[in-house]
């Protein structure tokens, strides 16, 4: 059939009132109006999250194309949108699994009927091979592995076909929420060895343009720096076939681009969209906006200890008091988000994270602070943040930059491009007055102050040294939240972290999304990615 | 005219005159990127890495050799025709440049078409009428278009025949979603889909053209028009002019036949000058518009220190710039006769 011929078809049949977008080349075409159109700011780099290099965006390819040996339930929320539910581990490719006594032995048991995308029914054996590749390749994965304990290719054993063990050397609580992660995929282990070479034993070169998992999705058609698009895997396995057969994301860079387009309906979702745009399309009624709070993550202001007059707490603190928390939430953040200032003093702590500090801008008491401390006169200092991150962090700074003046700290804004934040504020933690904003995937608050509160860990970027403070991460990292330990020690952190102040919450950002009102089911994930795999199209009401 | 042998012996001359520019070129930038500030391998090991994966990663990427040692292996790849690998788009630099460039030039070469056709009427028709209205119009459009930042026009033109009119076609990029691009052979999807006779997505592919290359010819017309009046203008008070017109000869003859060859060359010039730094600089055009092109994959790349997408990007354009030097000094050659004697 020629293509021409194909869409006069289709135009008989329903393009007309609604005008909705269809490809013309669908091969199949069963349910007229299978395909969705998403649209997003950033580039897709890569379809191997486990290759050196691949961004934060290319994510979704493995969550969508591959699937997880566990993963988390849904949960409602407050404002009735839907989110992950951290505390509901539920089966991807494990129908089962048994943690051993000591906790040291976890035992999964894999589902009969799941077939990678090529027939190939999926085997221990797959599961293995692709934790391996996790561990072995370096960088980010592994890294994200190492959180749950998962280092050495020794750790993981294939008992038979259907029965994968991980033997850990100490028990954790992050374990198993890190098999949630997008690193923990699953991969089809004999069709990437057909593939590999010497140079690549990991099949990385074949990976990066290929997807070949079980998941519900593969990658049909990748044109770089313009569009990706999904294919629906019929024989999906692992939940309830998803409503799209297909799913084109193109990548549009300019925000009011993105913006008209999700108007006119010719995109029908637009992901990660900036809060302005969420605040002012809130208003109308042709768009529906979902914002949902970040989990764990925060945006901050850091002082940097190195810094001799970050030394002084009573300078910490007199920052502090004078940031303008409500100023910035309503210029940088348009509102959305949740305040991260104004909690309530001399009560007891809640075990919950994050939560209001119980700073809030008091110009008078930063000032007597500031006169109490070692530095009455003020000092100068630079006032740094990430090019990448402009958005928010330019009226932010510039907000803290007047407030700071008047209790007499004189700050210059620094601009830094991304390839060099990371060096400087990261790795070498040389910026003395900067703006962060650390998010962690797993969900609990120890795991937010193992990598922002202990000293040399990749995000303090602080320099922040408390031997307390390591000695309660060490302490409760790996416990249950269940055990007795738990709550006092992690109130003990938070209590910590509101006194020392050596990184100040400014707010909570959401992460905003804006579809048609016929697009239903949206899932927040910790890991920020669309999930395709829920969405309801809604189709079927128009018809 | 100049015979074929003096003009083969001239473009053999300029070729070879590229040579040391050329290698000029990729010794600055490859030193320049190794100067720009920032570590490429700390920003890709991406979020939570640790200082060892960091590292695994500059093995990899050949970063921790010395910088002599990078160059030679930058140069030997050079001369095989890899040009690496660009890590911020996961492509191979060449892979990039045969998707982007003809993005790219496709773009420009049809805002410059729009704007020659604009701009050379409008400058002949204000050179012919020096001070009258027409003049004062043409002062007025082309200086309304380079002082307007083309991010604003095409955002501008989006709202207005996209969001309100809806007679554009959705601003994504070269082609709807509802065609297929056509089988490459030129890179330039409006002339493929002519070649594979496939009229309607040569229609789309035009469609998606024509709000991105009004945007980015708006922006070129006041090189173009104002060149063009002024030598126009310097001509027409020539001599050969007067003469002409004591002879009898027509207005429109005069004008078209004898007065415009001559004031053509130095518009050419503009137009080399125009084409090639437009192809470069479209960044926001190519933003707002979602097109793939070179500016925008430069910029990102820049900005990551993705060295091996820089210095390739670089090495396109030196090369785009001395071919295009070429095509306008055999232009010239053909316009006027004399320079060809000269040389």
């Amino acid at each position: 059939m020629k293509r021409r011929d194909f869409l006069k078809g289709v135009s008989a049949m329903t393009i007309g009132a609604s005008a909705l977008p269809f490809l013309k080349s669908l091969p199949a075409m069963g349910a007229p109006g299978g395909t969705l159109v998403t649209v997003m700011g950033s580039t897709i780099n890569s379809l191997d999250i486990h290759r050196s290099g691949t961004n934060r965006p290319s994510y979704q390819v493995a969550v969508n194309c591959y699937d997880r040996l566990v993963t988390f339930g849904t949960k409602t929320l407050e404002d009735g949108s839907l989110s992950y539910d951290y505390d509901e581990l539920q089966p991807e490719l494990a129908t089962e699994w048994e943690v051993s006594d000591d906790g040291r032995t976890l035992t999964f048991t894999l589902r009969e009927n799941a077939t990678f995308q090529d027939g190939a029914p999926v085997t221990a054996a797959d599961v293995k091979w692709s934790f391996d590749r996790a561990v072995t390749l370096g960088g980010f994965p592994t890294a994200q592995m190492a959180a749950g304990s998962l280092e050495q290719p020794e750790q993981f054993e294939a008992v038979d076909a259907r029965t994968f063990r991980i033997h850990l050397p100490h028990a954790s609580k992050l374990t198993l929420p890190d098999l949630t992660t997008p690193i923990a995929i699953v991969i089809n282990s004999e069709l990437a060895k057909s593939h590999a070479t010497e140079d690549d034993p990991w099949a990385t070169e074949y990976l990066h343009r290929n997807t070949i998992g079980s998941g519900a999705f593969s990658v049909e058609r990748w044109d770089s720096g313009q569009q990706l698009v999904y294919a629906r895997n019929d024989d999906w396995a692992c939940g309830p076939l998803p409503e799209a057969q297909q799913v084109i994301l193109r990548e549009v860079p300019s925000t009011s681009t993105r913006r008209a387009l999700v108007e006119r309906g010719d995109a029908q979702l637009s992901q990660d969209i900036p809060p302005k745009d969420a605040s002012e399309l809130t208003q109308g009624d042709q768009v529906e906006i979902v914002s949902t709070p970040i989990e764990n993550c925060l945006h901050v202001l850091c002082t940097n200890l190195d810094f001799e007059p970050f030394q002084d707490r009573q300078v910490r603190q007199a920052i502090a008091w004078a940031v303008p928390y409500q100023a910035i939430f309503d210029n940088a953040a348009y509102g959305q988000g949740v305040p991260m200032w104004g909690g309530a003093e001399d009560e007891a702590i809640e075990p919950v994270w994050p939560q209001p500090f119980p700073y809030q801008e008091n110009l008078e008491r930063a000032r007597e602070l500031m006169a109490q401390s070692a530095y009455p006169d003020g000092f100068e200092v630079s006032l740094s943040f990430d090019l990448g991150q402009a958005a928010w962090a330019e009226p932010t700074a510039l907000l803290i930059q007047e407030s700071l003046a008047q209790i007499g700290i004189r700050t210059q804004i620094e601009r830094i491009p991304g390839a060099n934040w990371r060096t400087v504020a990261l790795v070498e933690k040389s910026l003395p007055l900067h703006l962060e904003n650390f998010g962690g995937w797993l969900n609990t608050p120890d795991y937010y102050f193992y990598w922002a509160y202990v000293h040399g860990n990749l995000f303090n970027s602080s320099n922040y040294d408390n031997p307390e403070m390591a000695q309660l991460v060490e302490d409760t990292l790996y416990i249950a939240q269940s055990d007795p330990a738990y709550v006092p020690n992690v109130q003990r952190m938070i209590e910590l972290a509101i006194e020392d102040i050596p990184r100040i919450p400014l707010y909570q950002p959401s992460l905003n999304v804006a579809m048609q009102p016929s697009i239903d089911n949206y899932v927040y994930w910790y890991h920020r990615q669309l999930d395709l795999r829920p969405l309801t199209l809604g189709r079927a009401e128009n018809e | 005219m100049m015979n074929t042998s003096g003009r083969t012996r001239m473009i053999a001359y300029r070729l070879l005159q590229a040579i040391p520019a050329i290698i000029g070129i990729v010794i600055v930038s490859f030193i320049l990127t190794r100067a720009l500030p920032g570590d490429p391998a700390a920003y890709f090991a991406g979020p939570a890495a640790s200082s060892e994966s960091i590292e695994q990663i500059r093995r990899t990427m050949g970063l921790d050799q010395p910088l002599p040692v990078q160059f030679l292996a930058y140069v030997k790849d050079l001369v095989t025709g890899d040009l690496g690998h660009s890590i911020s788009t996961g492509q191979p630099v060449l892979t990039e440049l045969g998707a982007r460039l003809p993005a790219s030039l496709e773009l420009t070469g049809f805002a410059l078409l729009f704007s020659m056709a604009v701009a050379l009427p409008l400058g002949i028709l204000a050179a012919s009428r020096p001070n009258s209205w027409v003049d004062h119009l043409c002062r007025f459009v082309v200086t309304a278009g380079v002082s307007l930042p083309v991010f604003f026009t095409g955002l501008a033109l989006v709202y207005l025949f996209y969001y309100l009119l809806g007679w554009a076609p959705s601003p994504m990029g070269r082609i709807d979603i509802l065609y297929l691009s056509p089988p490459k052979i030129t890179g330039f999807y409006v002339i493929d889909s002519l070649l594979a006779g496939d009229l309607e997505t040569a229609r789309a592919a035009l469609a998606q053209l024509i709000l991105p290359a009004i945007t980015l010819g708006l922006f070129t017309l006041a090189p173009i028009a104002r060149m063009t009046r002024a030598a126009m203008i310097q001509i027409l008070e020539g001599e050969f002019v007067r003469t002409a017109r004591a002879a009898g000869l027509s207005r429109r003859s005069m004008l078209y036949t004898y007065a415009l060859r001559n004031a053509i060359l130095p518009v050419i010039t503009t137009l080399g000058m125009v084409f090639s730094f437009t192809l470069g600089a479209n960044v926001l055009v190519e933003k707002v518009f979602a097109w793939p092109g070179i500016g925008s994959w430069a910029v990102e790349a820049l900005v990551v220190s993705d060295y091996a997408a820089v210095q390739g990007f670089v090495l396109a354009m030196a090369l785009l710039f001395v071919t295009i030097n070429l095509v306008i000094d055999i232009l010239y050659t053909l316009i006027d006769p004399r320079l060809g004697m000269e040389s």
